[in-house]
């Protein structure tokens, strides 16, 4: 995208299933800035059940916001009820609008492929690129009796289909099997029965006229592009296009309001007002975290936990290929018994240094369950819910990592070979070790009481390698920025950049275990004030180096022997550290493996040398 | 700002209760826009698909898929009987013949000659709906079900497991904080629905299912119990389609809590009373909580919907505390500072000043509170 004149103001919302979420983008002396933020309830359910009437309310907060902060009452954004677009640098209106959607449970897809781990996790791949969440795979050789496949398809009530299967020009017996189970299940749409349920078909294109035969009159049937041509290439991109085509025409213009929405989001494109198409807000995410990568050549892992579920991206290697996953039932109030559930009482405790009473912890946690809008008021509860979301993180994050393997992103090319060593073994792209950034956004890494407990959380869920910078999205602004970038990558990316991180600081943390009390690490850090920071540090220790936001430290730092940095095993490296709000964390508990005492009492002891350390908690509770 | 919205549970002696009756397919409804309705009477009907049956034919006549054509002795649409012949080989000189036969009653769906599968179906599935609640038709939706009102006492409910029933409410508890043991449910109470106070164990629901109790509203439950009685953990909170016998209805949460002195007199009232209950929760997007709906006399005239009423904090305004410390404790708004406050867990948060029934004065996050409408 070219920018052509600067957009002088902009407004950018996100409908959320629960709140409509506004920014205001300003262009001020030479850079984009986002300047006022506001929000309200969405309103695509009843009473109101138009969405318009939250982007509204939210907008006009917006607006009372911008009146206030620049004493000008003239300042108007909306006009006649709708938001107000202008091609002029004027007080009254803006010059785009544009708007990310999650409201109503997001896009809701089932897939289909032949082989599991072959065409149907490039389907899988394709649709959760798209911004869906995946309710089930259907393959052919998934184990689970015909029948079944069948009652599986019609109770899910997907938003829509898409079928891959077969290499182009290969056999269409199995395609051919899976359109008659989709048929014979005759699924309906979730959204109402006035339609018939899209089917995308990226299967092997000698089957077209089979699938056009038996799913025709029973589905809206669209054919594209095979997702996977030959077993060594993987075409996503027409698939995607076709699944946020499709979301726009039948999820997004059934749900209420959403036609008209649609006719507001408009922005210019090489000087045209053009109408902007809504994003589903997880590939907003998408968009937004490669943009950043691509123009920093760096490794970018962020992560959303919510209350019902949570989203983990990445950006590896030096293809910059994107993988996403959504762990459904992994969030901290609606799915935080389900936490428990997976986890397990014993680890959630491992990161709790007080003892409590185990069914008095499952009472609170299915208490927080079923009513998840309360807040932790008592220390010993904030840090309990802590626990839990490092150990929902750690889980998704698991999850993340075995799904991110295999074929990648659109025309790559390998091997044969390859391609079945590395579906097979499952093989993950995922490298912490050359990981550069690592971002966490949602309610409890963001609105962490300490920016010292994100960090933490960030550090003992997802326990970085090497170098690290840690960050946390201040108020998850990456959905309206990742559907930005589509008319201005600068507005974007310089909002994202100023705006939107607040960077916590760096981890440093050597890969391997040696003995206690062995040197793990040994550092000379020269401080911005000319101070120097030396120290050898001995293994199973955390300290904190304070080092402000937009500060860098030179740093020698040499691992101890038999311990890697990401230069190899014992080879020292000299880098520089960047700062934060929180500082440089120096983490010699180990990686790979990572372990905390069985022994509570041990534990909680050195769960408090290290809270202490990071200043993570008052005093008092870590007595 | 002096006032401010926070959400809370129904809990009322007379309310408009509109319930909608609708079946998962189109079918057939049964009544008509007027009649008076008992909570067992059938409102509407249909049938639901039958199971589909894959039918691997071509392999079960030893041919290829494009071959079942000419050996099939059933078309698309028939209707089939267990062990009846559909497709039958030639073989040489009337020897090898391989006959197939029909592995269900029902009828054949699909033919395929590209993958020589069969599709069959079993017969239909007849699904019945019940009115549920004592009331009068108000709307009826064509082929989908009605709309039915009544005017009731009405009890939300915050969590509970299994489907809709009705029966006698029988409070076994003395007071709302008082619990019940299981040698208090006797013989008599089979078929009722009972209060057991703050609290149920595992024990007395062991006991209340040996004795088909239909129904037990309590304040609070044991997680740990909640598992031993289902067998597994509740991971996400969509309940009601349980199976297992009996509907639970908690009204406070998990642990041993008072039953809201409000719920636990209305029960009381209506005492020997009969009440429709569920369990259905969910708790995200469209939420659902469980309810007790206790139908009462009323003239079709009185039947006007309900406004939707938004619960209001202001000072004066009862409040229930829904989280530690004091979780489950009653009292007063005296303060609504609108600056963001300090609590002990350092959050920055909206707060509340109230004054609780133990004379207590403390400050809450607003979000750690609901209203109890007077």
């Amino acid at each position: 995208m070219v920018d052509t004149q600067p957009l002088k103001r902009i407004i950018a919302t996100d409908c959320g299933s629960t709140t409509t979420k506004a920014i205001l983008i300003e262009y001020v002396d030479g850079e984009y800035r986002q300047t006022v933020r506001g929000e309200a309830p969405t309103t695509v359910e009843k009473p109101l059940n138009d969405v318009t009437k939250g982007v509204i309310n939210a907008v006009t907060e917006l607006e009372e916001l911008a009146r206030l902060k620049y004493s000008d009452q003239e300042i108007s954004f909306l006009k006649e009820d709708t938001i107000h677009i202008t091609d002029k640098d004027e007080k009254q209106g803006v010059n785009a609008y544009v708007s990310t959607s999650s409201a109503g449970g997001g896009l809701q897809m089932m897939v289909t492929g032949v082989v599991a781990k072959m065409t149907g996790e490039s389907a899988e791949r394709a649709a959760l690129g798209a911004g869906a969440i995946v309710m089930d795979l259907i393959a052919s050789n998934d184990k689970r009796p015909n029948y079944e496949k069948i009652e599986r398809i019609r109770q899910l009530r997907p938003d829509m289909i898409l079928m891959a299967g077969g290499v182009d020009g290969g056999t269409t017996k199995h395609v051919a099997e899976l359109a008659e189970l989709v048929a014979a299940a005759d699924p309906k749409p979730r959204l109402g029965s006035s339609y018939k349920l899209p089917v995308i078909y990226a299967g092997n294109n000698k089957a077209r006229d089979i699938i056009s035969d038996v799913l025709q009159e029973k589905t809206d049937l669209i054919i594209t592009e095979n997702i996977r041509p030959s077993l060594e290439t993987e075409n996503l991109g027409p698939a995607r296009d076709k699944i946020h085509d499709l979301f726009m025409e039948h999820v997004m213009a059934q749900a209420p309001g959403y036609s008209t929405l649609m006719s507001w989001t408009v922005g210019p494109i090489d000087d045209k007002l053009v109408n902007i198409p809504i994003m589903p807000t997880p590939a907003a995410v998408g968009n937004i975290m490669q943009a950043i990568a691509k123009q920093n050549n760096i490794e970018v892992l962020g992560v959303d936990i919510g209350g019902a579920t949570t989203d983990i991206f990445s950006v590896f290697t030096e293809s910059f290929i994107f993988n996403r996953t959504v762990s459904a039932n992994l969030g901290l109030s609606y799915s935080i018994s389900n936490v428990l559930a997976t986890a397990g009482i014993g680890e959630i405790m491992r990161w709790v240094p007080f003892s409590i009473d185990q069914s008095e912890l499952r009472n609170m946690i299915k208490n927080k369950m079923i009513r998840p809008t309360t807040i932790p008021q008592q220390l010993e509860e904030l840090i309990l819910e802590q626990a839990i979301a490092k150990e929902a993180l750690k889980y998704a994050f698991i999850q993340h990592k075995e799904f991110a393997v295999g074929l990648k992103g659109a025309q790559k090319q390998r091997e044969i070979a390859d391609a079945f060593a590395q579906s097979v073994s499952g093989e993950t792209i995922v490298d912490m070790l050359s990981l550069d950034l690592l971002v966490g956004s949602g309610g409890v890494l963001s609105h962490a009481p300490r920016r010292s407990q994100s960090a933490m959380m960030l550090i003992d869920a997802f326990l970085p390698e090497g170098v690290t910078r840690l960050a946390v999205d201040s108020i998850f602004m990456m959905p309206q920025l990742g559907v930005l970038a589509e008319i201005s990558q600068k507005a974007a990316t310089e909002v994202f950049e100023k705006d939107c991180l607040i960077y916590l600081g760096t981890c440093v943390a050597p890969v391997g275990k040696i003995k206690p009390d062995k040197v793990a690490l040994s550092v000379r850090i020269e401080l911005p004030n000319g101070d120097f920071f030396e120290e050898d540090i001995k293994f199973g220790e955390m300290r904190l180096i304070p080092l402000g936001v937009g500060e860098k430290a030179k740093a020698k730092l040499s691992p101890g022997r038999g311990l890697d940095l990401g230069a190899g095993k014992n080879q020292e490296i000299e880098t520089e550290l960047h700062g934060g709000v929180v500082g440089i964390i120096l983490d010699t508990r180990g990686r790979q493996p990572f372990i905390l005492p069985e022994e509570a009492a041990t534990r909680m002891a050195l769960l408090k040398k290290w809270m202490r350390e990071l200043k993570a908690y008052p005093e008092e509770i870590l007595q | 700002m002096a006032q401010a919205y926070s959400p809370g549970l129904t809990v009322t002696e007379s309310i408009i209760i509109r319930k909608e009756r609708i079946l998962p397919l189109k079918g057939t409804v049964l009544v008509k826009k007027g009649d008076k309705l008992t909570s067992e009477d059938l409102v509407a009907e249909t049938l639901l698909p039958g199971k589909v049956v894959p039918f691997n034919l071509a392999n079960k006549l030893g041919t290829i898929p494009n071959l079942v054509k000419d050996y099939v002795k059933i078309k698309e649409g028939d209707h089939l009987k267990k062990g009846q012949i559909m497709a039958e080989t030639k073989g040489f000189f009337g020897l090898f013949r391989n006959i197939v036969r029909s592995p269900i009653t029902g009828e054949v769906e699909n033919i395929s000659s590209i993958t020589g599968q069969l599709l069959l179906r079993e017969p239909h599935i007849p699904l019945q709906i019940k009115a549920f609640i004592d009331g009068i038709v108000v709307d009826v939706i064509e082929n989908e079900g009605v709309v039915i009102e009544n005017k009731s006492a009405y009890i939300q409910g915050i969590f509970g497991i299994g489907g809709e029933t009705t029966g006698e409410i029988i409070v076994l508890a003395d007071s709302p904080e008082d619990s019940i043991s299981p040698e208090a449910i006797r013989e008599e109470h089979k078929g009722k629905i009972i209060v057991t106070g703050c609290m149920v164990t595992y024990a007395v629901i062991k006991k209340a299912l040996k004795n088909g109790i239909k129904g037990i509203i309590t304040g609070g439950i044991d997680d740990h119990d909640l598992k031993e009685l289902l067998g597994y953990n509740i991971g996400v909170a969509i309940t009601g389609h349980e199976d297992i016998g009996i509907t639970l209805v908690v009204t406070e949460g998990f642990g041993k809590i008072k039953m809201a002195a409000k719920t636990f007199s209305l029960l009381q009232k209506f005492h020997g009373k009969k009440a429709s209950i569920h369990g259905k929760t969910q708790i995200r997007a469209g939420v659902m909580r469980p309810e007790i709906i206790i139908p009462l006399e009323f003239k079709e005239e009185e039947l006007k919907e309900p406004q939707n009423k938004m619960s209001i904090l202001e000072i004066g305004t009862t409040i229930r505390v829904i989280r530690q410390p004091n979780f489950g404790l009653i009292g007063k708004v005296t303060a609504l500072p609108e600056e963001l406050t300090k609590v002990e867990s350092e959050t920055l948060v909206r707060i509340l000043e109230a004054e609780l029934e133990n004379g207590k004065k403390v400050i809450i996050p607003r979000a750690n509170v609901e209203v109890i409408e007077s």
